[in-house]
């Protein structure tokens, strides 16, 4: 479903943060991505969905067999893409409730379908928020705006629940959460499991690990993937931390 | 329109029919064109227009035939309905190129204490308010547009609500400016005196029918707000992009009177607003907000002046401007604290979003305190639409062009809100969706 081979990305002219990824995700599967801090986890992320302040300068990234590297933003999002921001962004002004029917109408028109109208979409709204235990009266807020860290990371699911991608790619959405949030976190993502869709997550901790088991993981180090295996090699991170894996050459020198 | 131009032409207009009115009006003319003599047209050396060159008015050939030209325009009821909120029930007063039409004006009933008179026969009916308080709040002394209005004022509106009266539906005046405007001035005049304790809402609306284009309106509204008085102004100017206009709100507010002013600006080649209120009674409080939105080669000015001469009186200021092409906005917020007013509390804020790189603003807030015991904070912001906020819409799916328009919107947002009239706040929550929309569709509710 996803083919990333030999991504290289960097931002604002400098040197490559991701120098050279290849990663396959297959639709069912879900797949870890760890790594230390500044390792280019985010920018993996930000790169796939296509943040402009990102440049690609090599390789390829498709989805479904469709170029993900030339679609706009929004077409990637048409297309099934879906990423949790680590740092979601909040719009003053703009209510939850208008933004997510918006983006809900803006996927279906892409797809030919039917807009619904603000009734029927709170009957769907009303069912997603019950999966992420988030009020009605958020809805009302803007986008983001004041909310908690935890409040915050809430929303990205109930905009993941609502917008059902094919593919989600989960940037830290378990940081800044206790235990209880991200439980619900975690019952929210293993609930809108398929065998059509799959998931990234990518996380720091092994925590998240026990309550969403994936099929693969994978140890970013450097803008690289330097280890991949199944989920006995999160518990070993753990364990050891990341300074036992191989680092790259170019990050020594 | 050149001044000594006007000179002659005031000369003139006091011979026929100028000296009309009760016996009082000519010698305040003739103060009041002296005064613009003395005055002239201001130029950028004059602080209060730094920032903007009104030679397009002064070398302009805007005839100040007062009440407009020639009589023979007609408009019919559908003509001005889109201007109407849907609310054919208001008390409303409509003006066709300065001139009052009393076939396209509501005659709805005047509640008991309210009186709602065109200024062309308040002059003779009822002279003695007039001579109360016409030219005592409007400044003609220091600004040379008030000056003018004053020497040439013939048709508008007096509004006066007796003390108590609570009115609860706004009283509207609309300002109709006709292609048949072309090449002349109008300079209306509204009085509103609000009895102590009453409260009222007035809205001004100026607009542009068939493409006007190359006129001047120059419009001064006094009001005059009683102890216990409540007034809201809404001044709604979305005038053609060929229009020239000068609008000026001047209030005096008795103790704890308020007043709430709401101040749009769409329209205009060269347009200046001036909202001035003293605060000379104990108590007494100015919310002034406003929104600009500009596009083009405009150029739009704001000019707010809050003069606290009591002691606990407050003020709160927002205006918003949304800059696109190559327009220019102003916006220069007064605010004067003198040393008997101690206690003051004011706040103002000015933010602004530029939508293109030639678009320019220059805001500047200008606070001048005598008085030792207040507070009174302001800020201004520039500032761009937020990249990280489109990518994080258009990664949820919206478009690019949507997502921009959202952005904007919500920008303006926080001031619509404030206006209190509903049918006025939809108005204009879909002039503000639909004025930087592009080429995309309209965004829906
Ligand atoms: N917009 C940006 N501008 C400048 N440098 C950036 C930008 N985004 C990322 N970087 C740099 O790229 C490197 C990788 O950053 P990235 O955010 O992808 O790491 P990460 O693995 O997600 O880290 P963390 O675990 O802290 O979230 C870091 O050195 C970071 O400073
Ligand atoms: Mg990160």
């Amino acid at each position: 479903m996803l083919d990333i081979r030999n991504l290289q990305a960097r931002v604002g002219g400098g040197a490559d943060i991701l120098k050279g990824i290849t990663l396959h995700v297959n639709a069912g599967e879900v797949h870890a991505v760890m790594g230390p801090n500044g390792s280019g986890k985010s920018t993996l992320a930000q790169v796939l969905a296509g943040n402009p302040a990102y440049e690609v300068t090599g390789g390829s990234a498709t989805l479904d067999g469709n170029d993900l590297l030339a679609m706009q933003p929004e077409e990637r999002a048409h297309a099934g893409l879906f990423m949790a921001f680590q740092y979601p962004v909040e719009i003053p002004g703009v209510s939850n409730a208008y933004f997510l029917r918006s983006a809900y109408n803006e996927i279906r028109k892409a797809h030919g379908q039917d807009e619904v109208d603000p009734l029927e979409f709170l009957d769907i709204m009303e069912k997603n928020l019950a999966l992420v235990d988030m009020e009605p009266s958020m809805l009302n807020r803007s986008v983001n705006a004041g909310f908690s860290g935890g409040e915050k990371k809430r929303n990205e699911i109930l905009q993941m629940a609502v917008l059902r991608p094919r593919l989600a790619i989960l940037d830290e959405t378990d940081s800044g959460l206790d235990i209880d949030a991200l439980r619900i976190v975690a019952e929210g993502v293993n609930k809108l499991r398929r065998p059509d869709n799959a998931t990234i997550v990518v996380t720091h901790y092994q925590r998240l690990l026990n309550h969403i088991v994936p099929d693969f993981v994978h140890v970013l180090s450097a803008g690289r993937i330097v280890k991949s295996g199944g989920k006995e090699l999160a518990l070993e991170l753990e364990e050891k931390g990341y300074d036992w894996i191989e680092t790259p050459a170019e990050a020594v020198a | 329109m050149t001044a000594p131009v006007l000179l002659r032409e005031f000369e003139d207009f006091a011979a026929n029919g100028g000296g009309s009115g009760p016996s009082w009006l000519l010698p305040l003319r003739r103060a009041a064109i002296d005064r613009f003599a003395a005055l002239g047209f201001p130029t950028p050396k004059n602080e209060d227009w730094h920032f903007t060159s009104v030679a397009p008015i002064a070398e302009g050939t805007f005839r100040a035939l007062p009440g407009g030209p020639a009589r023979s325009v007609r408009l019919g009821a559908a003509d001005v309905e889109p201007f109407t909120f849907a609310r054919p029930d208001w008390i409303r007063l409509v003006f066709v190129n300065g001139r009052y039409d009393a076939a396209l004006s509501s005659g709805a009933a005047r509640p008991t204490g309210v009186t709602v008179t065109d200024l062309a026969r308040a002059w003779r009916e009822q002279p003695e308010v007039l001579e109360r308080h016409v030219g005592k709040v409007a400044d003609y002394q220091r600004t040379a547009f008030t000056a003018l209005n004053t020497a040439f004022m013939h048709d508008g509106a007096l509004i006066q609500l007796a003390p108590d009266v609570a009115l609860e539906t706004p009283i509207h005046l609309v300002f109709v400016s006709t292609p048949e405007a072309a090449g002349s001035a109008s300079h209306v005049r509204t009085l509103i005196v609000a009895g102590h304790h009453a409260r009222a809402t007035v809205i001004e609306s100026y607009v542009s029918l068939g493409g006007a284009t190359g006129y001047f309106t120059n419009a001064v509204t006094e009001a005059v707000l009683g102890d216990g008085a409540t007034l809201a102004h809404l001044k709604l100017q979305t005038e053609s992009e060929r229009a020239f206009h000068v609008g000026t709100l001047q209030a005096h507010q008795g103790r704890d009177s308020h007043l709430v002013s709401f101040a749009y600006a769409a329209g205009g080649e060269l347009a200046r607003t001036n909202v001035y209120t003293l605060l000379a009674g104990e108590g007494s409080g100015a919310t002034l907000h406003g929104l600009y939105l500009l596009d083009g080669e405009q150029h739009v000015d704001q000019q707010t002046r809050i003069e606290h001469a009591s002691p606990n009186t407050f003020s709160r200021e927002v205006y918003k401007g949304i800059l696109d092409g190559s327009s220019h906005g102003v916006f220069n917020g007064q605010v004067f604290v003198r040393p008997e007013a101690q206690k003051t509390d004011g706040k103002q804020e000015n933010n602004n979003l530029l939508l293109s790189a030639q678009a320019r603003i220059d805001t500047k807030p200008q606070l001048e305190i005598f008085a030792d015991d207040v507070k009174c904070t302001h800020g201004a912001t520039v500032g761009r639409l937020d990249e990280m906020a489109l990518f994080y819409m258009k990664s949820r799916g919206i478009g690019a062009e949507r997502a921009r328009k959202l952005l904007t919107y919500a920008f303006a947002a926080g001031v619509i809100e404030a206006v209190g009239v509903p049918e006025v706040r939809a108005e204009l929550e879909a002039l503000t969706l639909r004025r930087f929309a592009g080429a995309g569709a309209a965004a829906g509710s």
